[in-house]
């Protein structure tokens, strides 16, 4: 009863979906005001109904109920109750679902928070989002449903995935999905303001607070997989280059380049054209990423749900939508009033390079990521580029990103001259230089070239960034009030970039001075280096609910005193017949122990990795501060401020949009 | 007017991309060595490091020549049908021990029981270049002549066993 339940809601949803974007879109061109009204209470009633099929999903999950096909094929009744909880978006089926609760979610808070904005805007806003959601619901229903019945009923589930079994994995898809999902507000606005020909500022400041926190929330997402990929995946390896993982990246270097883009847009009336295009891609990668992990088109490590014929289906989503926007955009784009001026030397200048930089850094990784499809295409057989093709273009790349963070930090809005600024440059240049050196040489007695540059560059962005800080504090009588003037937003901006300089100092410093010993160990055995010594002391079974394991006991020692005990795991689960492994992590600030059991030997002995990260949780550390960052900067009072200004202003000549 | 529709341009090509792409059957590599002589070879068995077996042993029926190791996963998943193949069906299945060590190879067959008529010991994986082994475990079907039909990449399940493979290996049997 449960299942069928579940099915009508959804069906429910999809008649609501309608709704929401036939009528209110309508209306907003008709000028039908009843029409138009019904965007947010439909939007609302639609998140209740997938509320509900996302609820009577996870009761499936807690009560076994192995007659639900996609409850078999991921549970288990071994499975502990945490993980049959996270199951129901372990597979494709269910991530669908969390995809289109989500995105219904989204829809619900751009419905409530959007009350000072006026009526035919939100209308159309809501209208889009629906009609994302109508493909996503009819896809579920046709080819992917969740709650498709098994007959007959299994005694018992396949159960989930054992990668997936892990606290990690519990919070990263709805992390990624809330970021890849949150674009579609981006995009629901700039394909409102293409609808109404009315591109201006207002646009940009109303779709500003909605893209920062997508953003944020794909920055964490991205972050926790990498952590998750870091400790589970057992060789220590913090980014792949995997296409799963390149589908969630493009999507946040094109969000990257929005925020900014969005930002001058508002500011200084500027580039409306490139930041409506943005916000399109951003959104067309996020659902490229859903069709790249899903379909099959490419294979990948962990593309968990492979099938031809929803490929299909997806590709002609993605035909509608992004196929759709570009169309409209060729059409209406052109048609766009001038903005702003101004001069080649100037913020805009260089926030614009920036951009530009980041989308071809996207270019790049969409081309390696398609690549191996193209040779196929081609017919020259299948093959994929690896981590050597992407680090040897995008790093490059991202030089001159980091040089352009820096001037443009400095550098005025509209029009600003290469002598004013010249001076404090070549001083924050110099002192970065120096203090980047001598934090190379004699902190991490590094004399690598690499990760020197990456201390000058995380030095250089680092001061730069205080430096506006300063700026904005010169003539001022009273520094500690100037410095409780300065807007939330601007503080955002300068964690988020002392935070991309962490992660810089963070990627550097591991990638270079790592150190990773394979060796045959068995209980007794000990190896020494990175000034540590690694003794195994012992091996011993574990039971464990669904799986057996072999746990190696490491005791990690420095100058004779013990530092750490890292225990690691050999897991096989005895279910689906796959071994996994638990690595022994003793983290810390500056360094990562790292201990993963390899496999049984001759006699007792195992061979064991062991490793030694200096700098790794910078990464992940740059990463929080980014998103920290964000929702300094999203939650700025002055957008609420500025919305209710505009907002009546807009709202009284509204209606004569086309 | 022109470059506001180099989007939708570029989209196009890539939604073209993606038709090709989606007929493809990702699981599928296109091997170069299909209908082509199996690459010669002269290993030492697994069993006995003074016999040897070489790309003649294989000539005279249709056989499958299974790549596997100890060390792989997957393998243990496949192995239970390759056992039940080779003892209800009858056909010939030859091992290619692939980068493994001689004491756990050996001791992995008698846990999970030997399907093969012989398993060649590919210490180095040599011959597994030859064959362009690209993941263990593959299966290779291999007529009366020696040539390379057909190669199956990663475990064997009973599907791919029902639908491709059996009828290939019965249509072999039958051809001269």
């Amino acid at each position: 009863m449960i299942p069928e339940l579940g099915q009508l809601t959804l069906i429910l949803a999809l008649a609501l979906a309608i709704v929401q974007t036939v009528l209110p879109i309508a209306g907003a061109q008709l000028r039908n005001y009843s029409w138009m009204a019904l965007a947010r209470p439909t939007a609302q009633l639609q998140f209740i109904f997938l509320a509900i099929a996302f609820a009577l999903l996870t009761w499936s999950f807690i009560q076994h109920d192995f007659s639900v096909a996609y409850v078999a094929n991921n549970s288990n009744s071994m499975l502990p109750l945490m993980y049959r909880i996270s199951a129901v978006w372990g597979a494709h089926e269910g991530s669908l679902l969390l995809w289109a609760l989500i995105l219904s979610g989204w829809t619900l808070a751009v419905s409530i928070f959007s009350q000072r904005l006026p009526l035919y805007f939100v209308a159309r806003v809501i209208g889009v989002m629906g009609s994302v959601s109508i493909g996503f619901l009819l896809f579920m229903l046709l080819t992917s449903n969740p709650f498709d019945r098994l007959l007959p009923v299994p005694m018992d589930g396949a159960d989930l995935n054992p990668l997936l079994q892990d606290p990690g994995l519990i919070i990263h898809p709805p992390m990624l999905y809330m970021g890849y999902v949150g674009f579609s507000v981006a995009f629901g606005f700039a394909i409102a303001a293409l609808l109404g020909g009315n591109l201006d500022s207002a646009w940009a400041r109303w779709s500003r607070p909605w893209t920062i926190m997508a953003w944020v929330f794909l920055t964490v997402g991205i972050a926790l997989g990498s952590w998750w990929a870091y400790y589970e995946l057992g060789w220590g390896g913090w980014w792949f280059w995997d296409p799963v993982e390149n589908a969630s990246f493009m999507p946040w270097l094109i969000g990257t380049a929005l925020i900014h883009s969005l930002a001058a847009t508002e500011k200084r009336d500027v580039f409306k054209n490139w930041t409506v295009l943005l916000a399109i891609c951003a959104f067309a990668l996020s659902l490229l990423g859903t069709f790249l992990v899903r379909s099959g088109v490419l294979t990948s490590v962990h593309a968990f749900a492979t099938d031809p014929t929803r490929g299909v289906f997806i590709l002609a989503l993605l035909g509608v939508y992004i196929g759709g926007s570009l169309l409209l955009y060729a059409w209406r784009a052109p048609s766009t009033l001038k903005g702003g001026t101004f001069s080649l030397f100037s913020r805009e200048t260089f926030l614009l390079f920036n951009s530009v930089f980041m989308v071809v850094s996207m270019l790049t990784i969409l081309l390696g990521t398609l690549y191996p499809l193209v040779m196929e295409a081609m017919n020259m057989g299948k093959l994929s580029v690896g981590a050597p093709y992407f680090n040897a273009v995008f790093v490059p790349l991202m030089l001159p990103v980091i040089v352009l963070i820096g001037i443009g930090a400095i550098v005025r809005w509209r029009n600003d001259n290469w002598q004013r600024i010249s001076k404090p440059l070549a001083i924050l240049l110099g002192v970065s230089a120096v203090t980047g050196v001598i934090t190379g040489l004699l902190l991490l007695e590094s004399d690598i070239f690499i990760s020197i540059l990456g201390l000058v560059a995380a030095f250089w962005i680092i001061l730069t960034s205080l430096s506006a800080v300063r700026e904005r504090l010169k003539n001022r009588q009273n520094k500690w009030l100037a410095l409780a003037n300065i807007p939330r937003s601007f503080y955002g901006m300068t964690l988020a970039h002392i935070g991309f300089a962490v992660m810089i100092i963070g990627i550097t410093i591991t990638s270079t001075h790592s150190v990773d010993v394979h060796e045959r160990m068995a209980p007794g055995d000990s190896v020494s280096f990175a000034n540590y010594e690694f003794t195994l002391d012992s091996l011993r079974s574990v039971p464990g609910p669904n799986y057996k394991a072999t746990e190696a006991v490491v005791n990690v020692s420095r100058d004779g005193k013990l530092v750490s005990t890292l225990r690691t795991q050999k897991r096989l689960y005895t279910v689906r017949n796959m071994p996994m492994t638990e690595a022994g992590i003793d983290a810390g600030l500056t360094r990562d122990i790292y201990v993963s059991l390899g496999e049984p030997l001759d006699g007792d002995a195992w061979s064991l990795r062991l490793y030694h990260k200096p700098f790794v949780r910078w990464i992940w550390l740059g990463a929080l501060f980014m998103a920290a960052g964000g929702i300094l900067a999203a939650t700025d009072r002055r957008y609420r401020l500025r919305i209710k200004n505009k907002a009546t202003q807009v709202d009284d000549n509204s209606v004569t949009a086309k | 007017m022109w470059r506001y529709s180099f989007p939708l341009l570029f989209f196009v090509g890539l939604v073209v991309l993606f038709i090709f792409g989606l007929q493809n059957d990702p699981s599928k590599v296109p091997s170069p060595l299909i209908d082509k002589p199996a690459p010669p070879f002269a290993l030492d068995t697994l069993h006995d490091e003074n016999k040897k077996i070489t790309h003649d042993t294989l000539k005279g029926q249709v056989t499958l020549l299974n790549v596997w190791a100890s060390w792989c996963a997957a393998c243990r998943v496949e192995h239970p049908l390759l056992v039940r193949v080779a003892r209800e069906d009858g056909i010939a299945i030859y091992g290619l021990n692939y980068k493994d060590e001689r004491p756990n190879a050996l001791q992995w067959l008698k846990q999970l029981g030997d399907p093969y008529v012989d398993s060649a010991f590919d210490q180095q994986g040599d011959v597994g270049i030859d064959y362009g082994v690209y993941g263990v475990p593959e299966t290779f079907v291999i007529d009366k002549q020696g040539y390379i039909r057909y190669k199956h990449i990663g475990p064997v399940e009973q599907e791919d066993l029902d639908n491709i493979i059996m009828p290939m290996v019965r249509q072999l049997e039958n051809a001269s």
